[in-house]
């Protein structure tokens, strides 16, 4: 019981860092329809602005608890501008141009763009694994019986409380403001949203830049979480978010959050039950099962078929 | 009995499809008869696409039977079978109401498509294809001819070897037909072939209906919701409206049916009960 | 006119600055600090001269591509609209190119040995690198060109192919040409076998799932020690012979045989044939099955779905085929890296190998075989070129995607040949091509 309690707190954690990274990736499909692959690159390339900003403070676990909490959000704050940047400048460079044309087009501009961001990480930051001490320490033992104690951990509980914040925020500047509105639009008809005076470009890039600030602060939980960061965690990350985003219905914010809560309960618990080694042969498994018997995942729109 | 009832070519029975609460098609019954041109007619949303979709498997039909019955007695339980199947084995073919081609292959190649289950089997599933056997060779000079003969019955020989996109809108239409027809079907069901037409495309149109059922074995089994094109060359016309029968008989008697009338011309019940109390008195004093 | 050129002067430079100010925040931290780990944590190094290096570059780039490109009435690239290469243009060279190129393959390692001999070996293993992208493209290409089912999960297949052949060869010592076939069937057979139950599944769901499908084997494969040697791979997997004669010195080794002094070489030109051979049985194969009523059923099925169900195809049995002869391929290919290398280990076989193979197929124009010639040179080839700047060599090949894609977004050579003609046979308009949604 105390070591399932512990995997849900671990597998709730990991599950909401895909979550943040797969929204990025369900908004982007669900406003031009595809699988923008360099998305976990703009997570990897959030986590090093933040490892770089956090250097720069000289952020360390000794300072004082104001200190760190003022530094962390200005960290946040910065690492979501700057990857924001990136995001917008990958969809300007590489997407932008192939609108509306060929459907594998802007898929391989996206590949090349993945291939881009991580090798560009790799010369300009070198190939070495890089290691930061831990800054946030301590935690809670939430119960402790037969010697095995059940721990959430600071940085558990400000990851889980800064995805529920940003969930929050996020559905609610989806649903109440003209850009969340201009957005749905544009998912639903482009053409037509642009006869009726939404500018189409720009609200496709503020999807592109939100996905990028969202993936930001992934970057940093994951960065604060593992401590360790390297220009190739994009990749997996990457994918697993994109799993994420399949498997609770591309398209659906909350489908994304879902999918990623699962998928990192999935992994825990197949790691600490089963084997490491193949928890990420579990993942895609149940991904593949629930698509043959929910071919639009567990909260996407099943898609009717027009005759 | 009718016509339609001693020979049918297909018998709907009980058909019922619901998505979800809404209720498309609510107890259908009716029958086809070979060699007539069936008409399924209905103002919009009347659910005569999705009976369409259930003859032809792309829907499974929530409750009831459908039935195709060849001439040479053999039937095929319709609602059970995969869609592929109901085209290649039960022989029943049908078009889109929007029109679809392969548009970036050519006409010649649509049609040689629509033949691709004999020409499998003459290909030995493509393993004896592979090396050019001679029974294969055969088959291919047959499907050619048979797409040559079909292009120069809808007017498109000479335009044989363009993509099928880059025909006109109305020329698409027959293309359709045509490819549908290379199937061999017993059935063919047209989902609104008149959709789009110019009045001379559809009088062209209303040709190569009666052309195929006057010279093939196939029947017709068209959608339709505008009357005046119905009415000209159908046999049979049975009318949907809410997915619902309300009428089933020749043209001419469906045409004078008040509840028709009303469904057409969108009026309330108790007036359909007061046109057919006029009427009702009409008759009689035509009686008298 | 000459306001508006006045006019678009100063708006190039206001477009430039804008492009530089976005640069400096995309450089500035990544590139201006870099994070070095030493033994006592981590520092930063500054290097603000490279950033602002990146930042002119981009802020000359951008004006030069705005006075004489984006915002001027007479384009520079007019210039070069007459070398455009018109889908037309491309169909005459078609016919010409293709012997050309066959001609060229042929003879290339003879061309190699007599015309630069000290560097032949290179250039050879470099002409069998380009051959084996240039057969897993061929074979990808039925998969995504032909049926029009995206597979991101291709290197599956060159893998199952490449096990497949070395542990047959290791465990039983079965000869390369019993274990070739039986590797590809194998193959084939695993095409089928993940492809059953996701054919079904559309567009990107497919995608989605073929790449996990790849994960998921080279994951086994990494894993499962006793079988497959884990990250360690396989080694000592048995090299081909020529009919039965092993390139050694012994005296019944190839040279011997034919009364020739023993080289090295010898191999390495037997290699370059048999991918040849194997890549031309894959195109051969490919162009009579189009022709066949499976492969127009392939391509009826990318240009409209609905419509082949109507038409009585049954479309999981059709994409099953597309799916296994793809995978079937696949693995004789990765049969034939096995022998090659000599050692295989996951690692050859990750998802950026099935991104490769596909960009090749993308790229070259989806269903065109000569396309894929072209755009495996360009891509490999380009790669090699550039093994100088180890550094910089996956950023460039990045980058060429990039810009090729946005340069021709339907691939080098989109138009499409009909299969069958009653006249002539004209090609067709890549833009009247479906690309498939499964």
């Amino acid at each position: 019981m105390e070591y399932f309690l512990q995997q849900l707190i671990n597998g709730i954690t990991l599950g909401s860092i895909y979550g943040l990274i797969a929204i990025g990736y369900t908004m982007v499909y669900g406003i031009i329809g595809m699988i923008n692959f360099a998305h976990g690159d703009i997570f990897m390339v959030g986590s090093f602005i933040a490892l770089i900003m956090i250097i720069a403070l000289g952020l360390t676990a000794g300072s004082a608890i104001a200190v760190v909490i003022l530094s962390l959000l200005l960290v946040l704050v910065l690492a979501m501008v700057l990857t924001s940047a990136w995001g917008w400048s990958v969809e300007r460079i590489a997407y932008r141009p192939l609108r509306g044309s060929f459907r594998l087009a802007p898929l391989i501009t996206a590949i090349g763009m993945s291939i881009i961001l991580q090798n560009f990480v790799q010369i300009a930051q070198g190939a070495r694994v890089k290691p930061l001490q831990p800054i946030i320490t301590g935690g809670y033992t939430v119960m402790d019986s037969n010697g095995f104690a059940v721990q959430v951990s600071n940085i558990q509980i400000l990851i889980i409380m800064t995805t529920v914040i940003l969930m929050v925020a996020f559905s609610l500047l989806i649903s109440r403001t003209s850009l969340g509105r201009a957005q749905r639009a544009c998912e639903q008809d482009r053409r037509m949203a642009s006869l009726l005076g939404i500018d189409v470009d720009r609200t496709i890039s503020l999807t592109f830049v939100m996905g990028a600030a969202l993936a930001a602060v992934a970057g940093l939980m994951y960065l604060l979480y593992y401590g360790v960061i390297d220009f190739f965690i994009g990749f997996v990350a990457g994918v697993k978010a994109f799993t994420a985003a399949v498997l609770g219905g591309i398209g659906s914010l909350p489908g994304a959050m879902l999918g990623g809560l699962l998928l990192g309960l999935i992994e825990t618990f197949w790691s600490g039950y089963f084997s490491v080694e193949y928890k990420d042969v579990a993942a895609f498994s149940i991904l593949a099962i629930v698509l043959i018997f929910l071919p639009s995942g567990l909260l996407g729109r099943p898609e009717v078929e027009k005759v | 009995m009718t016509r339609w009832t001693k020979d049918p070519v297909l018998t709907v029975e009980h058909l019922t499809m619901r998505f979800g609460g809404l209720v498309a098609v609510n107890d259908l019954t009716f029958q086809a008869g070979r060699g007539d041109i069936t008409a399924l007619i209905g103002p919009n949303g009347a659910g005569k696409t999705t009976v369409f979709n259930c003859i032809t498997g792309f829907y499974k039909p929530t409750e009831g039977r459908l039935t195709a019955r060849h001439a040479d007695g053999r039937t095929y339980l319709l609602e059970r079978m995969p869609d592929h199947a109901i085209s290649g084995e039960a022989k029943v073919a049908r078009t889109f109401q929007n029109i679809r081609l392969f548009g970036g292959m050519t006409l010649l190649e649509n049609l040689m498509v629509a033949q691709h289950g004999p020409l499998m089997r003459a290909s030995l599933f493509g393993i004896g294809g592979l090396f050019g056997i001679g029974s294969y060779r055969r088959a291919e000079r047959a499907a050619i001819d048979k797409a040559r003969y079909w292009l120069d019955r809808v007017g498109l020989l000479a335009r044989a070897d363009d993509p099928a996109a880059d025909l006109p809108y109305g020329a698409q239409r027959r293309l359709e037909i045509a490819r549908a027809m290379c199937t061999g079907p017993e059935l063919l069901c047209l989902d609104e072939p008149a959709a789009g037409l110019n009045p001379r495309e559809s009088a062209e149109l209303n040709e190569l209906l009666l052309y195929i059922r006057r010279e093939q074995a196939t029947s017709l089994l068209l959608i339709e919701h505008d009357m005046s094109v119905v009415m000209e060359i159908s046999d049979h016309v049975v009318v949907l409206d809410y997915g619902v029968k309300i009428s089933d008989g020749e043209p001419e008697a469906v045409r004078n049916d008040p509840k028709v009338i009303a469904a057409y011309l969108g009026v309330d019940d108790d007036e359909v009960e007061a046109v057919e109390h006029e009427v009702e008195e009409v008759e009689r004093e035509v009686a008298r | 006119m000459a306001a508006r050129t006045e006019h678009s002067v100063a708006a190039s430079f206001k477009d430039a600055a804008i492009a530089a100010v976005i640069a400096l925040a995309l450089f500035g931290p990544l590139v201006g600090l870099r994070t070095e780990v030493t033994t006592g944590g981590l520092f930063l190094s500054q290097r603000w001269g490279d950033v602002a290096i990146a930042v002119a570059v981009v802020f000359v780039g951008r004006l030069l591509l705005n006075v004489f490109v984006f915002k001027t009435d007479r384009p520079a690239t007019n210039l070069f609209s007459g070398m455009k290469l018109s889908a037309g243009a491309l169909a005459r060279i078609g016919p010409v190119f293709g012997p050309l190129m066959l001609g060229l393959a042929l003879t290339l390692p003879f061309i190699l040995l007599y015309g630069a001999p000290s560097q032949s070996r290179y250039y050879i293993d470099l002409g069998i690198l380009v051959l084996t992208y240039v057969m897993l493209g061929w074979g990808l290409n039925i998969v995504v060109g032909m049926a029009g089912l995206l597979d991101l999960g291709y290197v599956a297949f060159y893998a199952v192919g490449a096990y497949s052949y070395a542990l047959l060869a290791i465990n039983f010592g079965w000869s390369f040409w019993l274990c070739l076939p039986l590797a590809g069937v194998l193959a084939g057979l695993w095409g089928i076998t993940l492809g059953f139950p996701v054919l079904r599944l559309r567009g990107d769901y497919l995608a989605i799932v073929t790449l996990a499908f790849g994960e998921i084997i080279r994951i086994v494969l990494l894993n499962w020690y006793e079988f497959t040697g884990g990250p360690n791979g396989l080694n000592n997997i048995p090299r081909p012979s020529f009919f039965g004669l092993e390139f050694d010195r012994s005296p019944e080794g190839f040279a011997a045989t034919f009364g020739l002094e023993f080289a090295a070489i010898h191999r390495i030109i037997f290699l370059y044939y048999l991918i040849l051979a194997l890549a031309l049985l894959t195109a051969f194969v490919t162009v009579r099955v189009r022709r066949l009523p499976v492969g127009r059923a392939w391509e009826a099925l990318r240009e409209d779905e609905i419509a082949c169900r109507s038409l009585g195809i049954n479309t999981t049995t059709t994409k099953l085929t597309a799916f296994a002869m793809g995978a079937m391929f696949g693995g004789f290919a990765g049969s034939f890296f096995a022998t090659r290398q000599g050692f295989i280990s996951p690692e050859s076989f990750t998802f950026i190998e099935s991104a490769v193979i596909l960009a090749i197929v993308v790229l070259g124009g989806l269903g065109s075989q000569i396309g894929v010639v072209i755009a495996a040179i360009v891509l490999i080839g380009g790669f090699e070129i550039f093994r100088d700047f180890a550094e910089y060599r996956m950023l460039v090949f990045g980058l060429a995607m990039v810009l090729i894609m946005v340069w021709r977004p339907r691939g080098l050579i989109s138009t499409r040949k009909p299969t069958i003609a009653l006249g002539k046979a004209k090609a067709i308009g890549g833009e009247l091509v479906g690309e498939g949604r499964g």
